[in-house]
Protein backbone atom coordinates (compact mmCIF):
# COMPACT_ATOMS: atom_id res chain seq x y z
CA UNK A 1 0.00 0.00 0.00
CA UNK A 2 1.49 3.34 -0.62
CA UNK A 3 0.30 5.41 2.22
CA UNK A 4 0.63 8.63 0.65
CA UNK A 5 -1.82 7.79 -1.69
CA UNK A 6 -4.20 6.84 1.60
CA UNK A 7 -3.85 10.44 2.88
CA UNK A 8 -6.99 12.64 2.51
CA UNK A 9 -6.28 15.53 -0.50
CA UNK A 10 -7.78 18.00 1.69
CA UNK A 11 -4.86 17.60 3.76
CA UNK A 12 -2.59 17.40 0.89
CA UNK A 13 -3.81 20.59 -0.25
CA UNK A 14 -2.88 22.49 3.38
CA UNK A 15 0.91 23.20 2.99
CA UNK A 16 3.57 22.40 5.78
CA UNK A 17 4.52 25.30 7.67
CA UNK A 18 6.93 27.75 5.50
CA UNK A 19 9.15 28.35 8.28
CA UNK A 20 9.77 24.48 9.46
CA UNK A 21 12.95 24.22 7.80
CA UNK A 22 13.75 27.35 9.43
CA UNK A 23 12.81 25.86 13.17
CA UNK A 24 14.81 22.42 12.42
CA UNK A 25 17.76 24.95 12.28
CA UNK A 26 17.00 26.70 15.73
CA UNK A 27 16.13 23.33 17.53
CA UNK A 28 19.94 21.98 16.12
CA UNK A 29 21.59 25.44 16.89
CA UNK A 30 21.82 24.77 21.32
CA UNK A 31 23.78 27.68 21.90
CA UNK A 32 21.53 30.37 19.62
CA UNK A 33 19.51 33.36 21.44
CA UNK A 34 16.04 33.12 20.33
CA UNK A 35 12.93 35.79 20.31
CA UNK A 36 10.95 33.23 18.21
CA UNK A 37 8.89 31.31 21.01
CA UNK A 38 5.56 32.53 21.22
CA UNK A 39 4.61 32.15 25.20
CA UNK A 40 5.24 33.56 28.47
CA UNK A 41 8.54 32.86 29.96
CA UNK A 42 7.15 33.20 33.27
CA UNK A 43 6.40 30.16 35.31
CA UNK A 44 2.69 29.23 36.02
CA UNK A 45 2.47 31.49 39.50
CA UNK A 46 2.93 28.96 42.30
CA UNK A 47 -0.34 28.90 43.95
CA UNK A 48 -2.02 27.70 40.52
CA UNK A 49 0.92 24.94 40.30
CA UNK A 50 0.08 23.96 44.32
CA UNK A 51 -3.47 23.76 43.44
CA UNK A 52 -2.79 21.48 40.43
CA UNK A 53 -0.64 19.29 42.37
CA UNK A 54 -3.07 19.19 45.19
CA UNK A 55 -5.53 18.04 43.12
CA UNK A 56 -3.25 15.25 42.06
CA UNK A 57 -2.70 14.43 45.56
CA UNK A 58 -6.50 14.23 46.45
CA UNK A 59 -6.92 11.78 43.64
CA UNK A 60 -8.42 13.65 41.24
CA UNK A 61 -7.35 11.82 38.38
CA UNK A 62 -11.11 11.32 36.33
CA UNK A 63 -12.98 12.82 33.55
CA UNK A 64 -14.67 16.10 34.04
CA UNK A 65 -18.02 17.08 32.84
CA UNK A 66 -17.31 17.70 28.90
CA UNK A 67 -18.30 21.21 29.24
CA UNK A 68 -15.78 21.38 31.97
CA UNK A 69 -15.96 21.38 36.31
CA UNK A 70 -19.01 23.95 36.73
CA UNK A 71 -17.19 25.51 38.88
CA UNK A 72 -14.47 26.82 36.88
CA UNK A 73 -17.56 27.41 34.30
CA UNK A 74 -19.03 29.63 36.82
CA UNK A 75 -15.54 31.50 37.87
CA UNK A 76 -14.93 31.89 34.28
CA UNK A 77 -18.28 33.94 33.89
CA UNK A 78 -17.32 35.75 37.11
CA UNK A 79 -14.17 36.68 35.30
CA UNK A 80 -15.18 37.85 32.24
CA UNK A 81 -17.59 39.79 33.44
CA UNK A 82 -16.06 41.79 36.25
CA UNK A 83 -12.81 42.13 33.48
CA UNK A 84 -14.56 42.70 29.78
CA UNK A 85 -17.88 43.19 31.26
CA UNK A 86 -19.51 40.41 29.27
CA UNK A 87 -22.42 38.08 31.09
CA UNK A 88 -22.72 34.66 29.70
CA UNK A 89 -24.04 31.55 31.33
CA UNK A 90 -22.14 29.19 32.85
CA UNK A 91 -25.09 26.51 32.19
CA UNK A 92 -25.29 26.58 28.50
CA UNK A 93 -22.67 28.88 27.51
CA UNK A 94 -19.47 28.17 27.88
CA UNK A 95 -16.78 25.18 26.99
CA UNK A 96 -13.90 24.76 28.75
CA UNK A 97 -11.49 23.55 25.75
CA UNK A 98 -8.54 22.45 25.33
CA UNK A 99 -6.57 25.46 24.92
CA UNK A 100 -7.86 28.20 22.72
CA UNK A 101 -6.73 25.93 19.77
CA UNK A 102 -9.50 23.26 20.14
CA UNK A 103 -11.70 26.28 20.84
CA UNK A 104 -10.85 27.63 16.81
CA UNK A 105 -10.89 24.52 15.41
CA UNK A 106 -14.57 23.40 16.62
CA UNK A 107 -16.04 26.54 15.72
CA UNK A 108 -15.06 26.98 12.69
CA UNK A 109 -16.38 23.14 11.85
CA UNK A 110 -19.57 23.87 13.45
CA UNK A 111 -20.26 27.69 11.58
CA UNK A 112 -18.91 26.70 8.17
CA UNK A 113 -20.40 24.60 5.12
CA UNK A 114 -18.09 24.14 1.56
CA UNK A 115 -17.91 26.95 0.22
CA UNK A 116 -18.64 29.60 2.87
CA UNK A 117 -15.93 32.39 3.28
CA UNK A 118 -14.06 32.91 6.38
CA UNK A 119 -12.27 36.13 6.69
CA UNK A 120 -9.19 36.10 8.35
CA UNK A 121 -7.15 39.14 8.75
CA UNK A 122 -3.47 38.44 8.12
CA UNK A 123 -0.65 38.63 9.54
CA UNK A 124 -1.77 36.43 11.88
CA UNK A 125 -2.00 33.20 13.92
CA UNK A 126 -0.82 30.32 11.96
CA UNK A 127 -3.88 28.69 12.99
CA UNK A 128 -6.78 29.55 11.30
CA UNK A 129 -6.67 29.14 8.19
CA UNK A 130 -5.38 24.96 7.90
CA UNK A 131 -8.78 25.10 10.79
CA UNK A 132 -10.82 26.81 8.22
CA UNK A 133 -9.95 25.02 5.30
CA UNK A 134 -10.05 21.62 7.07
CA UNK A 135 -13.77 22.60 7.71
CA UNK A 136 -14.30 22.50 4.72
CA UNK A 137 -14.72 27.02 4.07
CA UNK A 138 -12.97 29.06 1.75
CA UNK A 139 -10.41 30.99 3.26
CA UNK A 140 -10.76 35.12 2.35
CA UNK A 141 -7.18 36.88 3.41
CA UNK A 142 -7.63 40.54 4.54
CA UNK A 143 -4.25 42.19 4.33
CA UNK A 144 -3.83 44.49 7.17
CA UNK A 145 -1.66 47.36 6.62
CA UNK A 146 1.35 48.87 8.71
CA UNK A 147 -0.27 52.11 7.87
CA UNK A 148 -2.64 51.07 10.31
CA UNK A 149 -0.57 49.97 12.78
CA UNK A 150 -1.92 46.56 11.71
CA UNK A 151 -5.25 47.14 12.89
CA UNK A 152 -8.56 46.16 11.30
CA UNK A 153 -10.36 48.98 9.56
CA UNK A 154 -14.03 49.29 8.39
CA UNK A 155 -13.03 50.13 4.74
CA UNK A 156 -10.57 46.85 4.55
CA UNK A 157 -13.75 44.81 6.29
CA UNK A 158 -16.36 45.83 3.67
CA UNK A 159 -14.04 45.02 0.57
CA UNK A 160 -13.51 40.97 1.53
CA UNK A 161 -17.05 40.76 2.90
CA UNK A 162 -19.15 39.30 0.15
CA UNK A 163 -22.80 37.35 0.29
CA UNK A 164 -20.95 33.98 1.30
CA UNK A 165 -19.33 35.13 4.14
CA UNK A 166 -20.30 33.37 7.58
CA UNK A 167 -17.19 33.91 9.38
CA UNK A 168 -14.85 36.97 10.53
CA UNK A 169 -11.80 35.87 12.88
CA UNK A 170 -11.27 38.73 15.03
CA UNK A 171 -7.27 38.16 16.30
CA UNK A 172 -6.44 41.24 18.62
CA UNK A 173 -4.12 41.83 20.94
CA UNK A 174 -2.66 40.62 18.01
CA UNK A 175 0.02 37.47 17.30
CA UNK A 176 2.23 38.49 15.37
CA UNK A 177 2.27 41.81 15.66
CA UNK A 178 1.26 43.71 19.16
CA UNK A 179 -1.94 45.03 17.26
CA UNK A 180 -4.52 46.06 19.83
CA UNK A 181 -8.62 47.36 18.70
CA UNK A 182 -8.93 49.99 20.40
CA UNK A 183 -12.85 51.08 21.51
CA UNK A 184 -13.08 53.81 18.76
CA UNK A 185 -11.90 50.98 16.11
CA UNK A 186 -14.28 48.50 17.21
CA UNK A 187 -16.83 51.39 16.95
CA UNK A 188 -16.16 51.25 13.28
CA UNK A 189 -16.49 47.48 12.89
CA UNK A 190 -19.28 46.97 14.41
CA UNK A 191 -21.16 49.59 12.67
CA UNK A 192 -20.10 47.15 9.46
CA UNK A 193 -21.08 44.07 11.07
CA UNK A 194 -24.18 45.15 13.21
CA UNK A 195 -26.92 44.04 9.93
CA UNK A 196 -24.86 41.26 8.71
CA UNK A 197 -25.15 37.72 9.44
CA UNK A 198 -21.61 37.22 10.38
CA UNK A 199 -20.25 35.89 13.09
CA UNK A 200 -17.63 36.91 14.65
CA UNK A 201 -15.07 34.69 16.32
CA UNK A 202 -13.29 37.27 18.80
CA UNK A 203 -9.59 35.32 19.63
CA UNK A 204 -9.11 37.18 22.64
CA UNK A 205 -6.26 34.78 24.39
CA UNK A 206 -3.79 37.91 24.24
CA UNK A 207 -6.90 39.99 26.37
CA UNK A 208 -4.95 40.56 30.15
CA UNK A 209 -1.62 41.39 27.60
CA UNK A 210 -2.48 45.09 26.77
CA UNK A 211 -0.17 47.90 27.53
CA UNK A 212 -1.52 51.32 27.89
CA UNK A 213 -5.18 50.71 28.07
CA UNK A 214 -7.78 47.85 28.75
CA UNK A 215 -8.46 45.28 26.17
CA UNK A 216 -12.23 45.71 25.06
CA UNK A 217 -14.20 42.78 23.98
CA UNK A 218 -16.18 42.92 20.71
CA UNK A 219 -18.87 40.73 22.69
CA UNK A 220 -19.38 43.28 25.17
CA UNK A 221 -21.12 45.54 22.56
CA UNK A 222 -24.93 44.18 23.08
CA UNK A 223 -25.67 44.45 19.00
CA UNK A 224 -22.54 42.34 18.48
CA UNK A 225 -22.85 40.01 21.55
CA UNK A 226 -24.86 37.10 20.29
CA UNK A 227 -23.11 37.38 17.48
CA UNK A 228 -19.63 37.11 18.66
CA UNK A 229 -17.75 33.79 20.09
CA UNK A 230 -15.41 34.45 22.25
CA UNK A 231 -12.20 32.59 22.72
CA UNK A 232 -9.83 32.98 25.62
CA UNK A 233 -7.62 30.47 27.64
CA UNK A 234 -4.96 30.26 30.80
CA UNK A 235 -2.23 30.32 28.06
CA UNK A 236 -0.52 33.57 27.75
CA UNK A 237 -2.78 35.51 30.97
CA UNK A 238 -1.43 32.96 33.69
CA UNK A 239 1.79 31.68 31.80
CA UNK A 240 0.18 28.29 31.79
CA UNK A 241 0.85 27.19 28.01
CA UNK A 242 1.58 23.21 28.95
CA UNK A 243 -1.58 22.65 30.66
CA UNK A 244 -3.68 23.51 27.48
CA UNK A 245 -6.57 25.40 28.86
CA UNK A 246 -8.48 27.60 26.75
CA UNK A 247 -12.27 28.40 27.02
CA UNK A 248 -15.15 29.76 24.68
CA UNK A 249 -18.63 31.78 25.16
CA UNK A 250 -20.96 32.48 23.14
CA UNK A 251 -24.76 31.93 21.59
CA UNK A 252 -26.24 28.91 23.45
CA UNK A 253 -27.03 27.35 20.21
CA UNK A 254 -23.53 27.93 18.49
CA UNK A 255 -22.30 26.44 22.13
CA UNK A 256 -24.29 23.39 21.91
CA UNK A 257 -23.14 23.02 18.49
CA UNK A 258 -19.65 23.02 19.75
CA UNK A 259 -20.56 21.07 22.70
CA UNK A 260 -21.00 17.88 20.37
CA UNK A 261 -17.57 18.10 18.65
CA UNK A 262 -15.74 18.93 21.67
CA UNK A 263 -17.78 15.94 23.73
CA UNK A 264 -17.20 13.48 20.84
CA UNK A 265 -13.60 14.24 19.47
CA UNK A 266 -11.96 15.73 22.71
CA UNK A 267 -14.14 14.29 25.33
CA UNK A 268 -12.91 16.95 28.45
CA UNK A 269 -10.19 19.14 29.16
CA UNK A 270 -7.64 17.85 31.37
CA UNK A 271 -8.95 17.83 34.73
CA UNK A 272 -5.50 18.92 36.40
CA UNK A 273 -5.62 21.67 34.82
CA UNK A 274 -8.77 23.13 35.51
CA UNK A 275 -8.39 22.60 39.33
CA UNK A 276 -5.27 24.94 38.91
CA UNK A 277 -7.51 26.95 36.54
CA UNK A 278 -10.04 27.75 39.69
CA UNK A 279 -7.09 28.84 41.58
CA UNK A 280 -6.18 30.72 39.40
CA UNK A 281 -9.03 32.82 38.31
CA UNK A 282 -9.71 33.42 42.08
CA UNK A 283 -6.48 34.30 43.74
CA UNK A 284 -4.03 35.80 40.58
CA UNK A 285 -4.72 38.78 39.49
CA UNK A 286 -1.86 40.34 41.14
CA UNK A 287 0.54 37.69 39.01
CA UNK A 288 -1.40 38.94 36.19
CA UNK A 289 -0.59 42.20 36.81
CA UNK A 290 3.09 41.59 37.80
CA UNK A 291 3.33 40.07 34.35
CA UNK A 292 1.78 42.37 32.33
CA UNK A 293 4.35 44.64 34.12
CA UNK A 294 7.33 42.65 33.10
CA UNK A 295 6.29 42.20 29.43
CA UNK A 296 6.15 45.99 29.42
CA UNK A 297 8.73 46.79 30.36
CA UNK A 298 10.57 44.61 27.75
CA UNK A 299 8.38 45.83 25.55
CA UNK A 300 9.49 49.32 25.51
CA UNK A 301 13.47 48.09 25.61
CA UNK A 302 12.66 45.83 22.83
CA UNK A 303 10.84 48.42 20.45
CA UNK A 304 13.86 51.30 21.86
CA UNK A 305 16.07 48.80 20.76
CA UNK A 306 14.67 48.26 17.23
CA UNK A 307 14.81 52.30 16.64
CA UNK A 308 17.66 52.64 17.52
CA UNK A 309 19.13 50.35 15.08
CA UNK A 310 17.21 52.14 12.59
CA UNK A 311 14.36 49.48 12.05
CA UNK A 312 11.33 51.21 11.38
CA UNK A 313 8.66 49.72 14.53
CA UNK A 314 5.36 50.84 15.29
CA UNK A 315 4.58 50.78 19.13
CA UNK A 316 2.48 47.63 19.37
CA UNK A 317 0.47 47.46 21.96
CA UNK A 318 -0.88 44.55 23.19
CA UNK A 319 0.43 40.78 23.10
CA UNK A 320 4.08 40.16 23.63
CA UNK A 321 5.20 40.89 20.32
CA UNK A 322 6.72 43.63 17.82
CA UNK A 323 6.80 43.85 14.54
CA UNK A 324 9.61 45.76 13.42
CA UNK A 325 10.08 46.15 9.38
CA UNK A 326 13.33 45.21 7.89
CA UNK A 327 12.50 46.36 4.38
CA UNK A 328 15.55 49.35 4.59
CA UNK A 329 18.06 46.35 4.71
CA UNK A 330 17.07 45.26 1.21
CA UNK A 331 16.99 41.84 2.18
CA UNK A 332 13.44 40.04 2.63
CA UNK A 333 11.87 38.42 5.82
CA UNK A 334 13.14 34.94 5.52
CA UNK A 335 16.84 36.15 4.25
CA UNK A 336 17.24 38.44 7.04
CA UNK A 337 15.99 35.78 9.43
CA UNK A 338 18.49 32.82 7.86
CA UNK A 339 21.54 34.92 7.72
CA UNK A 340 20.78 36.74 11.25
CA UNK A 341 20.58 32.95 12.35
CA UNK A 342 23.65 31.67 11.26
CA UNK A 343 25.68 34.78 11.66
CA UNK A 344 24.83 36.28 14.92
CA UNK A 345 22.62 33.13 16.20
CA UNK A 346 19.81 35.02 16.88
CA UNK A 347 16.46 33.03 16.06
CA UNK A 348 13.53 35.86 14.83
CA UNK A 349 10.44 34.53 12.75
CA UNK A 350 10.19 35.93 9.55
CA UNK A 351 7.09 37.77 9.32
CA UNK A 352 5.81 35.94 6.16
CA UNK A 353 4.68 32.97 8.64
CA UNK A 354 2.14 34.60 9.50
CA UNK A 355 1.00 35.53 6.08
CA UNK A 356 1.96 36.70 2.54
CA UNK A 357 1.42 39.95 3.64
CA UNK A 358 3.98 39.83 6.63
CA UNK A 359 6.67 40.23 4.04
CA UNK A 360 9.42 42.58 4.90
CA UNK A 361 8.82 42.35 8.72
CA UNK A 362 9.88 40.15 11.45
CA UNK A 363 8.44 38.70 14.56
CA UNK A 364 10.84 38.98 17.66
CA UNK A 365 9.11 38.21 21.11
CA UNK A 366 9.50 39.84 24.14
CA UNK A 367 8.69 37.06 26.63
CA UNK A 368 12.27 36.92 27.22
CA UNK A 369 14.35 37.82 29.87
CA UNK A 370 15.81 41.16 29.96
CA UNK A 371 19.51 40.27 29.64
CA UNK A 372 18.40 38.35 26.70
CA UNK A 373 16.24 40.35 25.16
CA UNK A 374 19.46 42.95 25.44
CA UNK A 375 21.67 40.45 24.25
CA UNK A 376 19.56 39.73 20.85
CA UNK A 377 19.02 43.45 20.02
CA UNK A 378 22.87 43.93 20.45
CA UNK A 379 23.33 41.42 17.99
CA UNK A 380 20.93 42.65 15.79
CA UNK A 381 22.48 45.40 15.58
CA UNK A 382 25.74 43.96 14.67
CA UNK A 383 24.27 42.34 11.89
CA UNK A 384 22.16 45.16 10.44
CA UNK A 385 25.15 47.37 10.11
CA UNK A 386 27.41 44.96 8.28
CA UNK A 387 24.40 44.39 5.79
CA UNK B 1 7.99 56.39 40.22
CA UNK B 2 7.37 53.69 42.63
CA UNK B 3 8.42 51.19 39.40
CA UNK B 4 11.59 53.10 39.71
CA UNK B 5 12.15 51.50 43.37
CA UNK B 6 10.91 48.32 42.63
CA UNK B 7 13.13 47.73 39.33
CA UNK B 8 16.07 48.32 41.26
CA UNK B 9 14.88 46.63 44.55
CA UNK B 10 15.59 43.69 42.08
CA UNK B 11 17.93 44.81 40.13
CA UNK B 12 20.47 47.47 41.52
CA UNK B 13 22.69 46.76 38.20
CA UNK B 14 19.95 48.87 35.99
CA UNK B 15 21.60 51.51 34.41
CA UNK B 16 19.26 55.02 34.51
CA UNK B 17 19.11 54.96 30.73
CA UNK B 18 17.87 51.32 30.72
CA UNK B 19 15.65 52.60 33.08
CA UNK B 20 14.36 55.22 31.33
CA UNK B 21 13.54 53.06 28.52
CA UNK B 22 11.88 50.69 30.57
CA UNK B 23 9.22 52.84 31.57
CA UNK B 24 9.15 55.55 28.86
CA UNK B 25 10.27 57.98 30.99
CA UNK B 26 13.45 60.52 29.75
CA UNK B 27 16.85 59.74 31.51
CA UNK B 28 16.96 62.90 33.20
CA UNK B 29 13.59 62.39 34.75
CA UNK B 30 14.58 59.35 36.33
CA UNK B 31 18.11 60.81 37.89
CA UNK B 32 16.50 63.08 39.63
CA UNK B 33 14.09 60.80 40.74
CA UNK B 34 16.61 58.08 41.97
CA UNK B 35 18.35 61.47 43.58
CA UNK B 36 15.39 62.56 45.39
CA UNK B 37 14.82 59.11 46.88
CA UNK B 38 18.87 59.10 47.99
CA UNK B 39 18.43 62.45 49.62
CA UNK B 40 15.47 61.54 51.66
CA UNK B 41 16.43 57.84 52.34
CA UNK B 42 14.19 56.13 50.83
CA UNK B 43 16.79 53.89 48.60
CA UNK B 44 19.24 53.05 51.82
CA UNK B 45 21.98 51.15 49.55
CA UNK B 46 22.75 48.85 46.78
CA UNK B 47 23.53 45.66 48.26
CA UNK B 48 24.48 42.41 46.37
CA UNK B 49 22.78 39.49 47.15
CA UNK B 50 25.51 36.84 47.67
CA UNK B 51 25.26 32.86 48.37
CA UNK B 52 28.48 32.74 50.35
CA UNK B 53 28.23 28.87 50.97
CA UNK B 54 29.26 28.77 47.38
CA UNK B 55 32.63 30.24 47.85
CA UNK B 56 34.19 28.24 50.78
CA UNK B 57 33.22 31.26 53.83
CA UNK B 58 32.59 29.54 56.46
CA UNK B 59 29.60 31.95 58.35
CA UNK B 60 26.93 31.16 60.53
CA UNK B 61 23.72 33.22 61.13
CA UNK B 62 21.35 33.19 63.88
CA UNK B 63 17.75 34.02 64.83
CA UNK B 64 17.74 35.89 68.16
CA UNK B 65 14.75 36.23 70.12
CA UNK B 66 14.68 38.46 72.66
CA UNK B 67 11.75 39.33 75.41
CA UNK B 68 11.99 43.07 76.79
CA UNK B 69 10.89 44.69 79.48
CA UNK B 70 9.80 48.06 77.87
CA UNK B 71 11.12 51.66 78.79
CA UNK B 72 8.51 53.61 80.06
CA UNK B 73 8.10 56.85 77.41
CA UNK B 74 10.96 55.42 75.06
CA UNK B 75 9.11 51.70 74.31
CA UNK B 76 11.55 49.58 73.21
CA UNK B 77 13.43 52.06 70.94
CA UNK B 78 16.47 52.50 73.62
CA UNK B 79 16.91 48.99 73.63
CA UNK B 80 16.91 47.75 69.96
CA UNK B 81 18.55 50.93 69.76
CA UNK B 82 22.01 49.48 72.05
CA UNK B 83 21.42 45.93 70.20
CA UNK B 84 21.55 47.16 66.21
CA UNK B 85 24.42 49.56 66.64
CA UNK B 86 26.62 46.27 66.85
CA UNK B 87 27.78 45.63 63.27
CA UNK B 88 27.46 41.50 64.07
CA UNK B 89 23.94 42.36 64.47
CA UNK B 90 22.36 42.56 60.36
CA UNK B 91 18.93 42.78 61.21
CA UNK B 92 17.16 43.90 64.28
CA UNK B 93 13.15 43.84 64.30
CA UNK B 94 10.22 44.50 66.71
CA UNK B 95 7.82 41.96 67.18
CA UNK B 96 4.33 41.04 67.63
CA UNK B 97 3.66 37.90 69.53
CA UNK B 98 5.33 35.51 71.85
CA UNK B 99 8.23 37.85 72.23
CA UNK B 100 9.47 40.95 71.79
CA UNK B 101 12.59 41.38 69.32
CA UNK B 102 14.36 39.73 66.53
CA UNK B 103 18.14 40.05 66.12
CA UNK B 104 19.80 38.66 63.35
CA UNK B 105 23.41 37.74 64.42
CA UNK B 106 26.08 36.85 61.51
CA UNK B 107 29.76 35.84 62.63
CA UNK B 108 32.55 33.06 61.68
CA UNK B 109 31.91 30.32 64.33
CA UNK B 110 28.35 29.20 66.51
CA UNK B 111 30.44 30.17 69.08
CA UNK B 112 31.38 33.64 68.53
CA UNK B 113 27.47 34.15 67.91
CA UNK B 114 27.12 32.39 71.40
CA UNK B 115 29.44 34.28 72.94
CA UNK B 116 27.95 37.54 71.20
CA UNK B 117 24.61 36.17 72.83
CA UNK B 118 25.91 35.53 76.13
CA UNK B 119 28.08 38.96 76.72
CA UNK B 120 26.40 41.32 74.83
CA UNK B 121 22.96 40.90 74.62
CA UNK B 122 21.63 38.73 77.19
CA UNK B 123 23.37 41.26 79.90
CA UNK B 124 21.48 43.85 78.47
CA UNK B 125 19.28 45.79 81.36
CA UNK B 126 15.57 45.08 80.12
CA UNK B 127 16.69 41.97 78.23
CA UNK B 128 14.70 39.27 80.33
CA UNK B 129 15.05 36.46 77.89
CA UNK B 130 16.99 35.09 74.81
CA UNK B 131 16.95 32.14 72.56
CA UNK B 132 19.06 31.23 70.02
CA UNK B 133 18.32 29.44 66.75
CA UNK B 134 21.45 28.97 64.32
CA UNK B 135 20.19 29.07 60.79
CA UNK B 136 21.24 25.70 58.84
CA UNK B 137 20.52 26.63 55.44
CA UNK B 138 19.21 28.87 53.51
CA UNK B 139 16.50 28.08 51.22
CA UNK B 140 15.50 31.41 49.98
CA UNK B 141 16.24 35.54 50.97
CA UNK B 142 15.74 38.64 49.92
CA UNK B 143 12.72 36.77 47.46
CA UNK B 144 15.13 35.04 45.62
CA UNK B 145 15.27 30.88 45.65
CA UNK B 146 19.39 29.70 45.93
CA UNK B 147 18.98 26.68 44.15
CA UNK B 148 16.31 27.78 41.70
CA UNK B 149 17.82 26.77 37.45
CA UNK B 150 17.17 30.27 35.62
CA UNK B 151 18.38 28.71 32.59
CA UNK B 152 15.38 29.40 29.87
CA UNK B 153 15.27 25.48 28.22
CA UNK B 154 12.20 26.32 26.57
CA UNK B 155 11.97 24.55 22.88
CA UNK B 156 11.49 26.21 19.99
CA UNK B 157 8.03 25.14 18.44
CA UNK B 158 6.21 25.86 15.56
CA UNK B 159 4.05 28.36 17.08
Amino acid sequence: MNMSEMISPTIKGIPPSGIRKFFDLVNEMKDAISLSIGEPDFVTPWNVREAGIYSLEKGHTHYSPNAGFMELRVEICKYLSRKYNVDYNPKNQVIVTVGGSEAIDIALRSLVSPGDEVIIPEPSYVSYKPCAILAGAKPVTLNLRVEDEFRLTPELLEKAITPKTKVLILPFPNNPTGAIMTKEDLDKIVDVLKDKNIVVLSDEIYAELTYGGKHISIASYPEMKDKTLMINGFSKSYAMTGWRLGYTCGHPDLIAAMYKIHQYAIMCSPTTAQYAAVEALKNSDSDIQMMNREYNRRRRVMVDGFRKIGLDCFEPLGAFYVFPCIKSTGLNSEQFCERLLSEEKVAIIPGTAFGECGEGFIRACYAYSTENIIEALKRVGKFVNSL
Amino acid sequence: MEEILELLENNSKLSEEQIAVMLGKTVEEVHETIKKFEDENVILGYNTLINWEKTGKEDVTALIELKVTPQRGEGFDKVAERIYRYPQVKACYLMSGGFDITVIVEGKTMKQVALFVAQKLAPLEHVLSTATHFVLKKYKDKGTIFEEKTKDDREAIIL
